[in-house]
């Protein structure tokens, strides 16, 4: 049996740039991909007839443009095209736009309360300067603050400087940033219901917590710390669909001598003598390496693909106690045309954005008290996007591709698994909601893939379906992510290592843990490193 | 006419508005080019900014300021709130008086600078370079006060230059002559109210003009008409930027960082820093900063913000600052080739202690000539006072030219 240097568990984009950094220094690398794709949440399909899905992620600004550039992506085909603003369309037939060009988007904010288009600014500033702290450790191994490692406390002396460097102000709402809800951090900000509404959902988005839950102000800025072209915040379409990211990565681990086998999961992960020996798949195959490298979540590494009886019990538990809620749904769908949003009036060109028919903070707080009664919000937060109409390569002309991301979706309805009826129910919520604002909707439907956190955790692996694998809260970040001694990719088993997006700095389409594992995974073995490290100021 | 109009959400259609002075501003402009100030239309320069630069120190040049933002504040409590809000003191300012302040965050911060405008008792004008209205509802909490921005319903125009006060009185407006420095007036004018201020951002005479949108057209051809022979011209933005950096006049956004829009808090900067030190007075017992400032003025500040008189003739447009020992000390902020003090100019942030006046610095200057870069280390000198700053700014009665 042939043995490599490394194998790879899961072609996630994660997996994929782990995989992709050890073919660079030299590393004969095998990847193991359960499903006949790769890609794991960032991959584009063709489901129905000339139309490509963004089947998971959508929209992308957390990828490492560092990453980006040492894996020469844009060599491998990929392109991010800039989108800008979004719009809240709100049930009285009003909207709240928020345009790429600074003005308009003032004058559309003083339409609703001329106070907020004023403090506008200083959320900006708020945001941009957690966003800037956060940055710098993204591409970063975080240190162990239990550990007395020199290593270990030059990093804690490193970030400890950072922070001070803060200046007074901007520590004090660090922490607070960290602790409190979306919505009672808007409140310092601003008036409007629809202003607040419109900014809130990026507090829950991928979330098993409620716009008034603590903690849900930091996943906002989860999702303002990217950027496209140094714009931070700025989102962006890859050309193509989301997978066309994953697709560069893996031409370049190709490039590099890389190995794919797709189509059949890892079994188990082989351990001998408390040292990895390798991996058994579904179909019987085997395959040998000192090195094993998980890019699946954590509770799917430790509790399903490994024998308990290699890992100490209170690592088990920790693994079970991982808070990895699903809470997000996803339908893709082939439209014949553009639907016609009334409240729009015409106004298309704002339809190239994040579109949201939401009105209030407490609206969204009822579609969260949904998901803990244990069924899917029936007024749903939709995160609505047709990025055919910026990417000419997801649909015929003239036809379109929209990608529905929506909030609360729970795990299972009402204790018991998800049934086929129950997906087309739940189907029909949204897009009953959707047809209330775009009459005619419905009628342009003609192919919809529909995915609850059944279909994630099935097809992509994602446990419970959560889509960051795991939840973005304090207990579960930095040093803590995932557990707590286990921050930096090496697993408790000599020889494994994790990548996945349950490793720090968590999820989202950033290829940092997968860059960051690969970087220590080197270093241990005193190989010359080929991922970059730390970040470029904005 | 008021141009403005965001009711309906179409607005981002245009992206921006023409200034009600828009017809008249059209057709003058022949270099056909506009820039956006805010919410509206603005003129770089109309014909060429050297010659629009010496109708402000030559003759009179008139720059359109409707996009200025404004507040009116007004109530019982309009006075104590601007005493908070303000580091100087605003009592002591009378109605009918203008006055230049800064306004600080807690930190003694410089958040913004404006004018006051003490319209009549307990009503005040607030212009700023920003946006403030946040701000101030912020700091309207327990105070008496109505607070409302209404930029968009005043129109104004600054008409600036030594023949300024004899175009207004060719204008019939009785007693301008008498108007000192930093007073205001208002006069009845084709049936509505014109306010008129000895103010103005380009330090030489001139006069703020201050209109409803409905009679800006008017107001603008009856100023050109009356000036017609005091050689009025109109001016862009690109003009008044030359005028105000002579004046030793600094600028949001070129000259400091506002506070409430920066991200890198070490960029902000305290009126001290700023030169401002005239401005802030402790004998008010609260005002915005004050404790910080307090600890600033026993401690010492950061930065110095200077004048520097540079050798030779190449604008140090963002130039390095050195001591004479070309340590970096610090960055100029603003710069030119001065036309009428005839030196080489600009305003520069230098560390402390740097930055007493007399000092001597290096300015690490790039210039390009037919493509070609070069480098030159000038000698330069801190100096005290403006670099223009002639009698006729104060002179009451102005000369009637
Ligand atoms: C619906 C949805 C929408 C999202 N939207 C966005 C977005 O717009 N922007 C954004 O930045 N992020 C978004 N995210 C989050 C982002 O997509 C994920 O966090 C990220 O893609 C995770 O990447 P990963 O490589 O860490 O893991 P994954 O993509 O989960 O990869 C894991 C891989 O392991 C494979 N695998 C699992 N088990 C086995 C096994 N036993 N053997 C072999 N292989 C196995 C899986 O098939 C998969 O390919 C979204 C996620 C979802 C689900």
């Amino acid at each position: 049996m042939k043995k490599y240097d490394a194998i790879v568990i899961g072609a996630g984009h994660n997996g994929i740039a782990n995989g992709a950094f050890l073919a660079k220094a030299g590393l004969n690398v095998l990847m193991v991909e359960k499903n006949d794709w790769i890609g794991g949440a960032t991959v584009s399909r063709n489901l129905h007839e000339d139309w490509i899905y963004s089947n998971c992620s959508y929209v992308c600004s957390l990828l490492r443009p560092e990453v980006y550039r040492a894996l020469d992506l844009a060599k491998y085909g990929l392109q991010v095209v800039p989108y800008g603003g979004s719009v809240t369309i709100s049930q009285n037939g009003d909207y709240y736009a928020s345009y790429v060009d600074g003005d308009a988007s003032r004058r559309e904010m003083m339409r609703h309360s001329h106070r907020d288009a004023d403090a506008e600014h200083r959320f900006e500033r708020d945001i941009m300067r957690q966003c800037r702290f956060i940055r710098q450790f993204l591409l970063r191994t975080a240190p162990d603050p239990a550990s007395f490692k020199p290593r270990d406390l030059m990093e804690l002396l490193h970030i400890g400087r950072k922070f001070w460097d803060l200046g007074e102000e901007t520590i004090y709402d660090t922490m607070r940033f960290y602790t409190m809800s979306i919505a009672e951090f808007l409140d310092e900000y601003f008036e409007s219901d629809l202003i607040k509404a419109s900014h809130a959902g990026s507090g829950i988005i991928g979330s098993a917590m409620g716009v008034m839950s603590p903690g849900t102000a930091y996943v906002l800025l989860h999702h303002a710390m990217g950027d496209v072209d140094g714009t931070a915040g700025a989102w962006g379409f890859a050309r193509g669909g989301m997978g066309a990211i994953a697709k560069a990565m893996h031409l370049c681990f190709e490039d590099h001598g890389g190995t794919t086998v797709s189509g059949s999961g890892v079994e188990q992960i082989l351990v001998k003598n408390g040292k990895v020996t390798g991996v058994a798949l579904e179909n019987g195959d085997e395959y040998e390496a000192d090195i094993v490298v998980s890019n699946m979540t954590l509770p799917r590494t430790f509790l399903e693909c490994m024998d308990p009886k290699d890992l100490r019990p209170e690592f088990l538990e920790k693994c079970r106690n991982f808070k990895i809620r699903g809470s997000s749904g996803k339908i893709n769908v082939a439209l014949e045309g553009v639907p016609q949003f009334t409240a729009l009036k015409g106004n298309t060109e704002i339809m190239r954005s994040d579109m949201h028919l939401i009105d209030s903070i407490e609206r969204l707080e009822r579609a969260y008290d949904d998901w803990k009664d244990g069924i899917w919000s029936r007024d749903p937060y939709i995160d609505m996007l047709i990025p055919s109409l910026t990417d000419p390569t997801m649909a015929p002309p003239g036809k379109h591709f929209m990608s529905l991301f929506i909030q609360y979706v729970p795990p299972k309805v009402r204790g018991k698994d998800w049934t086929d009826e129950d997906r087309d129910a739940f189907r029909d919520t949204v897009f009953n909601q959707i047809e209330e604002y775009a009459p005619g909707f419905k009628n342009l439907v003609a192919h919809a893939e529909v995915r609850t956190p059944r279909e994630l955790e099935n097809e992509v692996g994602l446990t419970e379906g959560n889509i960051f694998q795991g939840e973005l809260t304090m207990d579960q970040l930095l040093f803590n992510r995932p557990i707590p001694g286990y921050a930096q990719y090496r697993g408790p088993v000599k020889g494994l290592w994790m990548c996945g997006s349950s490793n720090h700095p968590g999820g989202g389409v950033m290829a940092a843990p997968g860059a960051n594992a690969a970087r220590e995974i080197l270093m241990d073995l005193k190989k010359p490193n080929t991922v970059p490290e730390g970040w470029a100021d904005d | 006419m008021k141009t403005f109009n965001i009711d309906s959400p179409m607005h981002h259609k245009t992206k921006v508005f023409p200034s009600p002075f828009h017809s008249r501003q059209a057709e003058w402009n022949e270099n056909k080019e506009w820039s956006r100030w805010y919410d509206y239309l603005s003129v770089p320069s109309y014909t060429d900014e050297t010659m629009e630069y010496f109708a402000g120190r030559n003759t009179c040049g008139v720059f359109d300021i409707t996009p200025m933002t404004k507040h009116l504040i007004t109530g019982p409590d309009a006075l104590p709130f601007m005493n908070r809000l303000v580091t100087r003191d605003v009592s002591k300012l009378k109605p009918g008086r203008v006055g230049y302040s800064v306004w600080c965050d807690d930190r003694g911060q410089v958040i913004d600078d404006g004018t006051i405008f003490h319209l009549q008792q307990g009503q005040y004008r607030l212009c700023s370079q920003e946006h403030q209205i946040d701000w101030l509802m912020i700091n309207a909490h327990g105070f008496d006060v109505s607070i409302v921005e209404d930029t968009h319903d005043v129109a104004g125009l600054a008409l600036q230059g030594p023949t300024s006060c004899a175009v207004l009185r060719k204008m019939n407006l009785p007693g301008i002559e008498n108007l000192t420095p930093f007073g205001m007036a208002s006069f009845d004018f084709e049936g509505t109210q014109l306010m008129i201020s000895r103010t103005g951002f380009t330090g030489d005479l001139g006069y703020e003009l201050w209109i409803d949108p409905d009679h800006a057209e008017v107001l603008w051809d009856r100023l050109f008409a009356a000036g017609e022979l005091h050689g009025i011209r109109p001016m862009g933005s690109d003009a008044l930027e030359m005028l105000r950096i002579e004046a030793g006049f600094i600028m949001a956004g070129a000259d400091f960082a506002p506070a409430l829009h920066t991200v890198r808090s070490k960029n902000t900067r305290s009126p001290f820093e700023l030169g401002l030190d005239w401005l802030v007075d402790f004998k008010k017992p609260v005002f915005n900063g004050r404790q910080a400032l307090l600890k600033e003025q026993q401690q010492g500040s950061r930065y110095a913000l200077v004048k520097l008189d540079i050798e030779d003739n190449k604008a140090a447009e963002h130039s390095y600052v050195y001591d004479t020992r070309e340590r970096n000390i610090g960055w100029v902020t603003s710069a030119m080739w001065s036309p009428s003090a005839k030196k080489n100019i600009a305003l520069a942030t230098v560390k402390r202690p740097h930055g007493k006046v007399d000092e001597r610095m290096l300015v690490e200057i790039y210039y390009q000539r037919e493509l070609a870069w070069s480098r030159k280390m000038a000698q330069a000198v801190v100096v005290e006072q403006p670099f223009w700053d002639p009698p006729r700014r104060r002179q009451t009665p102005p000369a009637d030219w």
